[in-house]
């Protein structure tokens, strides 16, 4: 298992340690709003258990993904609303 | 076509959802038979929400003694999916974070699913920074740093004791704890400790991780402030309010039974608990549930009661009913916590008219209060309708408004469309045969 | 006190009667049971839609329509009121000719539509797979979020001094007038039985069937949708009077979600989800949208339209009494001609003539079945 995994954070490049969240990843790259609500609010992780749905982010192109629940992986590229 | 074959089938005697204490103990005794086990997580590890990461980083001994036995007693452990759906009876489906479906055939089933925080809306409660007492641990457990930041403890139960030694743990700032419920009722849990010495041991444990962090009781918080992130929380203790600077409030209003699933399945609900027999069955044959989503009683009820269901799960009572004094025993430690972690009628005017209680749908309480029924709510203002489904207002709505639970639509949780074209039923021999 | 009319049932057909009603001098009292608009007005898709099965329907749409696009300006945010189209989709050459027809029905009738070709259809829905025929877009159509609406009308009648009694059921509806559960007595000059499809259990011997239908949301993707979108393979499946069938039906709501439809299905009174009848309509709206496999699942459910054997609502007197009277029988088009029921309705109260002939709605007609045009 490699030391550390790079992955993309709205273009940045950020480096964590094996079995850290998406969301651990995203607060590293200084991201405060993982989405934005309806109104249009900054949110961020409210539960950390995969239940609230604030922390969706896209990832890969694909949208809605739970970042709290979600282990970071090599090239991964990770999109907030911030 | 359109319709699409499961990705993957796993076939056991138990399957058991939920890989926290209740579930690992649930496995453990159930393989203490022939049975074939397998445990279904959302999670990417064992070990529920009070062991996340656990396997990973080792810190509680009692936590790897049980993984270590689930590990030698072969189980099979399914992460990262999620029960959407019963399509009949003895299978379910579950989404994989990867967006393929499993088929989980099984024989008996134990519903471990844990319990969720109960979370109240007051002003600010939406800005990032600010997150659940457990919430804030969880992230932290999945590396969100939290070295040298200013975090206040806040809400009410014997996790915001736990949270706050783990957060200083790991380098956090904890500038204080407030405890909603009143002194006099800590005070007489207190001595009520003196029936459990093995609680007393780990109290005291806390509190000498805890040392300097002032404990305030009968206090909460009324708002949370800043610019587009949390900033400050202004508490209220008696006559007094005051602000306090900081970058995360870790606050939760105790915890509330995860039941959608057992609902789902058909299971009787009361009080907003799954309810079971002596031998954790739940009112469907061979469904049985096991710890907090039976009743909020800790990690020791959990253990018991998920032994007790694997036990019982595999036709083993005799050993199930081994357990049912030191079962009661707890219980009745149990109910006195929840006794003492009662939400106090102040905290009802938590939100004011512009405080959004739906999160998912930006709905304010305003919208709220004036609407017949939980019913009419969802309908007229689209509150609970949004992806949390009502997990995360639904308690809150419970409290500030007494309207009770509603139940969850299917499917049980979000899924992609596509998981829902699964044809099950025809191919089913099929597939368990390969 | 006696009422001029008292109206059974909250849904938008109750609503819409009661506020036209109310709009022409009576005074009214509504009675429902539950949550005002949610019973099929809450369930169904709120497509506000001119349709063509018949010259009647065609009549009642029509002028339902133009009532809904008189009132959009002054409606609330809340009911979503937007006029996205309905883009009729065809597969095959077949279907094309169809296209056509409904064309020429439209146009004849002052209704503006635009043929569009494979490439034009692709242009305008991006999602739907490659190597459809064409279809055809007929800009007026609209959609609403349907018990916002019902709430509306009513709270705008209650303004004008109708009387709700929530919460409490009607057990027995006669020319006098309707016996509560709780054994009050409302008396009233006219009755109206507005419950949908569970109007046959107040007033027994109508020919009212409950058609169950299937539905589901998604999360937000806005713009994956961008008109009500219904296959015109519709035809070939769901017009069968019994038996079950499927269609590719999908509506942009304004909040960026997708509704995903249709189901329908005779002779079940069981509201439960069914996962077999569910994954056949997911599977034929994935078969015109293969994208709609990706996008994330929030919530099915069901409903039951109130159906009668030739299509068309029962708006009038109800046969052998000289007081009740029928507003339901609405099917798959309620949201719609809500608008023109309540106009119907209030007319044959009050002796008024109406705007269009309101003989082939009245519940004495001599039932046929609707010829396809």
């Amino acid at each position: 298992m490699p030391d550390v995994v790079t992955l993309s954070v709205n273009g940045r490049t950020v480096s964590v340690e094996p079995g850290c969240t998406v969301a651990a990843a995203i607060a590293r790259a200084g991201a405060v709003a993982f989405r934005r609500s309806v109104a249009g609010e900054p949110r961020a992780p409210l539960c950390g258990m995969g239940i609230c749905f604030e922390c969706r982010v896209t990832i890969d192109e694909q949208p809605y993904a739970r970042s709290c629940q979600i282990v970071c992986r090599e090239g991964m590229d990770v999109r907030t609303d911030d | 076509m359109c319709e699409r074959m499961t990705d993957r089938v796993s076939s056991c005697d138990v399957l058991i959802i939920g890989g926290g204490p209740a579930g690992l103990a649930a496995a453990v005794a159930a393989r203490a038979s022939a049975a074939r086990v397998a445990i279904v997580d959302d999670n990417p590890g064992l070990g529920g929400q009070i062991w996340r990461g656990e396997e990973r980083t080792p810190t509680t001994p009692e936590a790897t003694e049980w993984l270590r036995r689930v590990r030698a007693a072969g189980v099979e452990f399914i992460s990262g999916a999620r029960i959407y759906d019963q399509p009949a009876d003895g299978l379910l489906l579950a989404e994989t974070d990867g967006g393929g479906v499993i088929a989980l055939d099984y024989g008996k089933l134990i519903l471990a699913a844990g319990a969720r925080e109960r979370f109240l809306p007051f002003p600010g409660w939406t800005l990032p920074g600010v997150a659940g007492a457990g919430g804030l641990q969880a992230l932290v457990k999945g590396g969100l740093p939290i070295e040298g930041r200013r975090v206040v403890v806040a809400g009410t139960g014997p996790l915001l004791l736990a949270v706050a030694a783990y957060l200083r743990k790991r380098g956090a700032r904890v500038l204080l704890i407030a405890e909603q419920a009143p002194r006099e009722k800590l005070l007489a849990f207190g001595l009520g400790l003196w029936r459990s010495p093995g609680k007393i041991l780990q109290a005291i444990g806390l509190k000498r991780q805890l040392a300097g962090v002032p404990l305030r009781m009968g206090c909460w918080p009324v708002a949370a402030g800043g610019d587009d992130r949390l900033q400050r929380v202004r508490l209220r203790q008696g006559d007094r309010a005051w602000d306090v600077e900081c970058d995360y409030l870790a606050c939760g209003f105790h915890l509330l039974p995860n039941t959608e699933l057992a609902v789902h399945l058909g299971c009787a609900v009361r009080d907003g608990a799954v309810q079971v027999d002596e031998l954790q069955q739940t009112t469907r044959p061979g469904i049985y549930c096991a710890g907090e989503s039976t009743g909020i009683g800790g990690l020791d009820v959990s253990l018991i009661e998920g032994q007790i269901a694997g036990f019982a799960a595999t036709d083993q009572p005799g050993k199930a009913r081994a357990l049912f004094a030191e079962h009661a025993r707890q219980q009745r430690f149990a109910d006195l916590l929840n006794q003492t972690f009662v939400l106090r009628e102040e905290l009802r005017s938590l939100p004011t008219a512009n405080t959004l209680v739906c999160r998912c749908e930006d709905i304010s309480f305003a919208r709220l209060r004036d609407q017949p029924s939980w019913r009419a709510a969802k309908l007229h203002t689209r509150c609970g309708m949004g992806p949390c489904q009502g997990r995360i207002c639904g308690g809150a709505i419970e409290f500030l408004l007494g309207w009770p639970a509603e139940s969850v639509r299917p499917p049980v949780f979000p899924v992609k469309v596509g998981s829902l074209l699964f044809d099950h039923g025809e191919r089913r021999g099929e597939d368990a045969t390969r | 006190m006696t009422f001029d009319a008292a109206i059974v049932g909250g849904g938008i057909v109750g609503a819409a009667c009661a506020l036209e009603a109310a709009q022409s001098g009576l005074r009214v009292v509504v009675i429902e049971p539950g949550v005002i608009g949610g019973g099929a007005t809450a369930a169904g898709m709120g497509h506000i839609v001119v349709m063509d099965d018949s010259e009647a329907q065609f009549a009642l749409t029509n002028y339902s329509q133009e009532i809904w696009r008189e009132l959009a300006p002054g409606l609330p945010r809340e009911i979503e009121y937007e006029e996205c189209g309905t883009l009729w989709v065809a597969a095959d050459d077949e279907e094309m000719d169809e296209v056509r027809r409904k064309q020429l029905f439209y146009e004849a009738r002052g209704v503006s539509v635009e043929v569009l070709d494979a490439a034009a259809l692709a242009e305008a829905e991006p999602n739907l797979r490659p190597g459809l025929a064409g279809g055809l877009r007929v800009p007026r159509d609209g959609v609403v979020y349907p018990p916002c609406a019902a709430m509306h009308f009513l709270a705008q009648a209650q303004a004008l001094g109708v009387e709700l009694r929530q919460g409490r059921a009607a057990v027995e509806l006669s020319d006098r007038g309707v016996r509560l559960a709780d054994g009050e007595f409302i008396s009233a000059g006219a009755t109206v039985n507005a419950t949908g499809s569970w109007a046959p259990e107040l007033t027994p011997g109508i020919d009212v069937q409950k058609r169950k239908g299937h539905l589901l949301i998604t999360d937000r993707h806005p713009g994956f949708v961008r008109h009500q979108l219904i296959e015109l393979g519709y035809l070939k499946s769901a017009h069968s009077i019994s038996a079950d069938s499927v269609a590719f039906n999908a509506q942009p709501r304004k909040t960026g979600q997708v509704l995903i439809g249709s189901s329908r299905q005779y002779g079940s009174n069981d509201p439960k989800v069914e996962a077999a009848m569910l994954r056949r309509m997911l599977a034929r709206a994935a078969e015109y949208m293969p994208g709609i496999a990706g996008l994330s699942a929030l919530r099915a459910w069901t409903g039951f339209r109130a159906a009668t054997p030739d299509k068309l609502p029962l708006i009038g007197l109800c046969p052998g009494h000289d007081r009740l009277y029928l507003a339901t029988g609405h099917e798959g088009l309620g949201i719609t001609t809500s608008m023109g029921t309540a106009k119907l309705l209030v007319d044959q109260l009050l002796g008024r003539d109406s705007r269009i002939p309101a003989a082939p709605y009245r519940p004495d007609r001599k039932s046929e079945e609707a010829t396809h045009a």
